[in-house]
């Protein structure tokens, strides 16, 4: 199982490291959010600071279904996804890659919103590693939720507009837990308050891998 | 099978007469492999309407209690009425619907006891609990109005009704998309299991995200002791009416189900055989088809 998921993580890896979609259009995107953000909330600094928590993770959230529908799309052509069900690799090891490749994709976006979050909206991080921590449990939430429905809805034609209102909603949990976490470890949080959100979030994503580990088998059949 | 059912329309045209319900067993669904008769049997019908006839009275009853027999409460006036119908409409909304979905989603993904039978009745109980998760969020709301000042709070309980009727938004959304029935039965089955394993850690998440409110609810207040006489009879009246109303609905839109089912099954067969019907009919002259074959 794990060397699956290594193999099926380095391929899609691979695919993003020569395509270069997620570094040319998920991460711009994400970017554009942010700026958006700002002209709706006005040139308020101190709104854009109190919000930066919560817009920071609506930006991924947002960011995290268009690295899925890439994920799902890198199978649907040229009977990828057939010819993965025939190689012999373990489904839940296809499901851990998929996840693991999603995941690291998201951190490397994170990394530059949080930049973005703390120049343009002016946010002051106390407990690093608290927003460190945050990212990444919420990063493996988002991933492992998003490659579970990424992987329902891989046959329907109407994948693309689907997707989004099926996982927003499933992931709300981890955009109140980031956002809180945020909000608890930068300037005038209280961090104690972090702790309860980080163990809910590592609740969140044990359920879901365990759920994708178990299930992703009769999943793939679904589709 | 296209043979078939021509066959079977030259020498009965009144066998594709439109109308599932008026489909004599005889016609065209020997040939189609229907396998679920959409008749219903006499029985099912009557238990059907005899809980729809008990669910009227039962509503009924419980309007007549509720703005005529008790009396205004001290505090909230006229508001207190609306405390017969808002907590019956969220205990079938939030717990009887989705948990049922829930639970036969469950067995319909269980492979011993994968049936379509679970499929329909999670999809029946699901829409009919959007239905009702809508009535409890308005019903909230018109009390949440004068009571509050706002029609709507981000209070913990609200927001998560609200999140779980966009989850199954989502799921009936999934269910319009076309797709043979047993793929979009585990479709939509896994993606009830999601939403319900979800639902505890929202719920959560949701309350220590706002714990303004909520000391007591609205449910564990009219509950408790001191509420007294009619208006008590009257909220158990609207629980178990509100429960009626909804066991009608779900037996309803569980016939409907097998009904689209069928069509969709034998949409094509039928539809054929109804052209084939009409060339028959044509060589007689303009008049009405079906008088002409015959």
């Amino acid at each position: 199982m794990w060397r699956d998921a290594a193999l099926v993580a380095g391929k899609d890896l691979r695919i993003e490291g020569r395509s270069r979609v997620g570094l040319s259009q998920v991460a711009p995107f994400g970017i554009v959010a942010l700026v958006l953000f700002a002209f709706a909330l006005g040139p308020d600094r101190q709104l854009m600071t109190k919000g930066a928590p919560g817009l920071f993770w609506v930006a991924v959230l947002f960011c995290t279904v268009l690295a899925i529908q890439r994920s799902v799309s890198v199978e649907s052509s040229d009977g990828a996804h057939d010819g993965l069900r025939l190689s012999g690799i373990d489904p839940a090891g296809l499901y851990l890659g998929k996840t693991v490749a999603v995941a690291a994709q998201l951190v490397v976006l994170e990394l530059l919103l949080a930049v973005g979050v703390v120049l343009l909206y002016g946010a002051r991080i106390e407990v690093p590693w608290m927003i460190v921590v945050s990212c990444l449990l919420g990063t493996i939430g988002l991933a492992a939720t998003g490659t579970l429905y990424g992987a329902l809805s891989s046959g329907l034609r109407v994948r693309e507009t689907l997707l989004p209102f099926l996982l927003l909603p499933i992931a709300a949990p981890v955009l109140l837990a980031g956002t809180r976490i945020w909000q608890a470890a930068m300037a005038g949080g209280t961090p104690a308050t972090g702790m309860q959100w980080l163990r809910l979030l590592v609740v969140f994503d044990a359920v879901y891998l365990v759920i994708g580990v178990v299930l992703f088998g009769p999943i793939q059949e679904t589709a | 099978m296209t043979d078939n059912s021509t066959t079977a329309t030259a020498t009965d045209p009144g066998a594709v007469e439109p109308g599932p319900p008026a489909h004599p067993p005889t016609g065209v669904a020997p040939n189609t492999g229907v396998t679920v008769s959409p008749v219903q049997s006499s029985r099912s019908r009557m238990i059907e309407r005899t809980i729809g006839i008990l669910a009227l009275v039962g509503t009924i009853a419980t309007v007549w209690l509720g703005i005529w027999v008790t009396p205004p409460d001290q505090h909230q006036g006229d508001l207190v009425r609306l405390v017969y119908i808002h907590p019956g409409v969220a205990w079938v909304a939030l717990y009887l619907a989705f948990g049922l979905a829930a639970v036969s989603s469950l067995l319909y993904l269980w492979p011993r006891t994968r049936s379509l039978f679970w499929d329909r009745l999670a999809a029946a109980a699901v829409e009919v609990g959007v239905v009702f998760n809508v009535c409890t969020l308005v019903s909230g709301s018109i009390w949440g109005k004068p009571t509050w000042g706002v029609w709507w709070a981000w209070d913990a309980r609200l927001t998560s009704t609200a999140v779980l009727l966009v989850l199954f938004l989502g799921y009936l959304a999934l269910r319009r998309v076309p797709a043979e029935p047993e793929v979009r039965a585990r479709r939509s089955a896994f993606v009830a299991l999601f939403a319900a394993v979800d639902i505890p850690i929202i719920h959560f998440s949701v309350n220590w995200w706002n714990t303004l409110h909520q000391g007591a609810t609205v449910l564990n207040a009219n509950l408790s002791p001191k509420i007294h006489g009619s208006m008590a009879w009257t909220l158990l009246l609207g629980f178990v009416a509100l429960t009626l109303v909804f066991v009608w609905m779900l037996l309803v839109r569980y016939r409907i189900g097998v009904l689209e089912d069928w069509l969709g099954a034998n949409e094509l067969d039928l539809a054929l055989a109804e052209r084939h019907s009409e060339g028959t009919g044509r060589l007689d002259g303009p008049a009405d088809d079906r008088v002409g074959a015959a």
